[in-house]
C-alpha cells in the first residue's frame, strides 16, 4: 500500500512541479489579504489587536483560508481526470483504493504546507514576529487538517462528477465556515449569538489553537483543543473520503 | 477444460435507477470467451456492450448473476482479476499538462505491481510494439489521435495481461490510424497469444478483427458466431435483377420463383432483391428460366449479406442508424 501511495504520489507531484505556477496561483488571494486587508487590523483596538501583535492573530486565520480553499479545490482535478480516464485506468489495477486516494491527498499536503511557509515569510516585512516553533507546528496542524479536506474534496468531485456543480458547492460550504472560525478578526468581539455560533464549528478551535502557537502559548487550552480537533476530523474526513471513493470504483 | 475459458459470463445484468425509473443496461447475458480468441461486441450505441466490459473488468458491480474471468471470480477475487486483465477505455477527454507517454506507461505498470526496473523494462519492449517508441518523453497533449489511441492501449498492456478489453478501439480515428491500430490488435493475439473481447459499432471493424461476433441489443445478446456463419444462417446472399421496361413485374416474379429456391423477394430500386441460399449456384438457372420466358435481362448482381443485413433481420434495426446519435428508447418519464 505505501508503495502505491508514493506511486500515485510522485505522479501528482511531478505532473505540478512541470507547472509549479500552481502553488503561487493558490497564494494570490491569500498575500492580497495579507497586503491589502492585515494592515487595517494593525489599528484596530481590541480582541487582542493592534501592532505587530495584530499579524500573529491574522496570518494563522490566513493559513487556514489557504488550508480550506486549496485542499477543497483538490476535487477539481480529480474531475478532469474523471473525464481523462485516469481513476478509470487506475481503478483497473490492483492497487488498493485506499493507495489512489491518498497519494494524491499528500501532494495536496505537501502544496498547502509549502504555501504556508511562503506566506509566513512574506508576512515578516509587514511585521509578524510569531514563535517559529509555533509557526511549525501551526503549519503542521493546518497540512494534517488539508490531507482530510482534499480526500473530502475527491470524493464530492466523483459523486458531483462536475465543475459547474463542484465550485457552487465547495464555495457554499467553506466560505461560511471559515467566517464562523473568525479568520479574519477574533470572535471574541463578536456579538454573543455570532460567538455561540462559532462555538459549534470545529474549525473555530484550530484557529484559536493556531494562534496561540504563534503566540508562542504551547500549553493553551486551544492548543490542545485545536491540534485534537485537526487530527480528528483529519482523519474522520479521510476515512469518509476514502470509503466513498472505493463505494464509487464498486 | 476449464483452463481454456478466459471469460464465462453467468446471467450477468446490470440495472441502474434513474428518475425516469429502473433501466436494465444489461439483461442477464450468458457467453464465453476462449484463450487465443478476437471476439467482438457489436451493437448500436445503448445497447449495453460497455456496461457489460465495465463490469467484466470490475468497474461496476453486476446487479446479478456474475462472471469468471482469467480463472477468477469477478465478485469475489477482484484484485486476482485486476491483476490479470488490460483494460483500454473509450476514448477519454483531451488530457492535462504535465504528464508524459513513458512515465504514464511507466506509472501504470508499477500500479499494476511491477518494479521501477521491471516497468522501465517492460516500456523499451512496448513502446516499439505500437509504434510509440521515441515518443516516450513527448507530452500526452502533443499526441495526433492515432498516437494517443496507441498509447492508452500501451497502458493495457504493461503488465502483459493474457486477456485485453477494448472499448471502443478506433473511434474517432482516420481510416489510416484505424487500419493501423487493427493490425496492432491483430499481432497482439498472433504473436503474444492475447485473448481480446472488443466493443465496437463498426460493422467493418467487427468484420475485420473478430474471430466470433456477439450480437448485443436491447441488453441482451442475440446472435453469438462467426462473421461467416452469421450471414449464411440469416441472410442469405442477395441478387439484385433488373429486366426490361417491357416485362410484366408479376410474370418475372413468377418465373423466378418457379427457377430458385427464394427465402425472400422484394422490389426495390434497382430492380428486383432476391433473398436465396447461395447466389453463386442460383444465377444460373434463375438467367436461364428468364431468357426461355423470354424476359429482357438487363443486369444482374450478387451481393453476399453485411453484417448490417444480419443485424437487420435480427433486431429489424439497422446498425447504421444507430450510428447517428439519436433513437435510443429512453425511460419513461413523470
Amino acid at each position: 500500500m505505501l508503495t502505491e501511495t508514493a506511486i500515485i504520489f510522485q505522479r501528482q507531484m511531478r505532473i505540478l512541479l512541470r507547472n509549479p505556477v500552481w502553488v503561487f496561483f493558490g497564494l494570490t488571494q491569500p498575500i492580497l489579504y495579507l497586503v491589502l486587508f492585515g494592515p487595517l487590523l494593525t489599528r484596530v483596538r481590541g480582541g487582542g489587536l493592534g501592532g505587530d501583535a495584530s499579524w500573529r492573530i491574522f496570518v494563522p486565520g490566513l493559513l487556514m483560508q489557504l488550508g480550506i480553499f486549496g485542499a477543497g479545490f483538490a476535487g477539481f482535478g480529480i474531475i478532469q481526470e474523471l473525464r481523462e480516464g485516469v481513476i478509470e485506468r487506475q481503478r483497473v489495477t490492483p492497487a488498493r483504493r485506499v493507495s489512489l486516494i491518498l497519494g494524491r491527498t499528500l501532494q495536496n499536503m505537501v502544496t498547502i504546507a509549502v504555501q504556508s511557509a511562503i506566506l509566513c515569510l512574506v508576512a515578516i516585512p509587514f511585521g509578524l514576529r510569531p514563535t517559529w516553533a509555533g509557526v511549525l507546528a501551526s503549519i503542521v496542524v493546518i497540512s494534517v487538517l488539508a490531507i482530510g479536506i482534499s480526500a473530502f474534496s475527491y470524493a464530492m468531485g466523483l459523486i458531483l462528477k462536475d465543475e459547474d456543480a463542484f465550485a457552487p458547492f465547495i464555495q457554499s460550504v467553506s466560505l461560511p465556515l471559515l467566517l464562523l472560525s473568525g479568520v479574519f478578526l477574533p470572535m471574541s468581539l463578536a456579538p454573543i449569538w455570532l460567538h455561540d455560533v462559532s462555538r459549534a464549528n470545529p474549525l473555530t478551535y484550530i484557529v484559536e489553537g493556531t494562534r496561540a502557537l504563534f503566540r508562542g502559548d504551547f500549553g493553551d487550552a486551544n492548543v490542545i483543543a485545536g491540534v485534537a480537533i485537526a487530527v480528528v476530523l483529519g482523519a474522520l474526513l479521510a476515512w469518509w473520503g476514502t470509503r466513498t471513493f472505493q463505494r464509487q470504483s464498486a | 477444460m476449464a483452463e481454456s475459458r478466459l471469460i464465462e459470463a453467468r446471467s450477468l445484468a446490470r440495472s441502474f435507477k434513474t428518475k425516469g425509473g429502473t433501466v436494465e443496461a444489461v439483461r442477464g447475458v450468458d457467453f464465453e470467451v476462449r484463450a487465443g480468441e478476437i471476439v467482438g461486441l457489436l451493437g448500436p450505441n445503448g445497447a449495453g456492450k460497455t456496461t457489460t466490459l465495465r463490469m467484466l473488468t470490475t468497474l461496476l458491480e453486476p446487479t446479478s448473476g456474475g462472471a469468471r474471468v482469467a480463472g477468477y471470480d469477478l465478485q469475489s477475487q477482484p484484485r486476482e482479476v485486476r491483476r490479470r486483465i488490460g483494460y483500454v477505455a473509450q476514448v477519454g477527454a483531451a488530457p492535462s499538462a504535465g504528464t508524459l507517454v513513458g512515465e504514464e506507461l511507466v506509472t501504470q505498470a508499477r500500479l499494476q505491481g511491477l518494479s521501477k526496473a521491471d516497468a522501465r523494462a517492460r516500456l523499451v519492449k512496448v513502446a516499439p510494439e505500437l509504434s510509440l517508441d521515441g515518443l516516450e518523453r513527448r507530452a500526452l497533449q502533443e499526441l495526433s489521435g492515432g498516437q494517443r489511441r496507441r498509447f492508452d492501449v500501451a497502458l493495457g498492456l504493461m503488465h502483459t495481461p493474457q486477456l485485453v478489453f477494448l472499448d471502443e478501439p478506433t473511434t474517432g480515428l482516420d481510416p489510416q490510424s484505424r487500419a493501423n491500430l487493427w493490425e496492432h490488435i491483430r499481432r497482439l493475439r498472433d504473436e503474444d497469444g492475447v485473448t481480446i473481447l472488443l466493443t465496437t459499432h463498426y460493422l467493418d471493424e467487427a468484420d475485420a478483427l473478430a474471430d466470433r461476433l456477439l450480437v448485443m441489443d436491447d441488453g441482451r445478446i442475440v446472435a453469438d458466431d462467426t462473421s461467416e456463419a452469421l450471414k449464411a444462417r440469416i441472410s442469405g446472399d442477395v441478387i439484385v435483377l433488373s429486366v426490361g421496361d417491357g416485362a410484366d413485374p408479376g410474370s418475372v416474379e413468377a418465373v423466378v420463383r418457379e427457377a430458385v429456391g427464394v427465402r425472400k423477394l422484394h422490389r426495390g430500386d434497382g430492380g428486383l432483391n432476391i433473398t436465396v441460399d447461395n447466389g453463386a449456384v442460383a444465377v444460373a438457372p434463375m438467367l436461364r428460366a428468364l431468357d426461355a420466358a423470354a424476359i429482357e435481362v438487363e443486369g444482374v448482381a450478387v451481393s453476399r449479406p453485411t453484417l448490417d443485413d444480419v443485424f437487420l433481420t435480427l433486431t429489424g434495426r439497422s446498425l447504421r442508424e444507430g450510428e447517428a446519435p439519436a433513437p435510443t428508447p429512453e425511460p419513461l418519464a413523470s
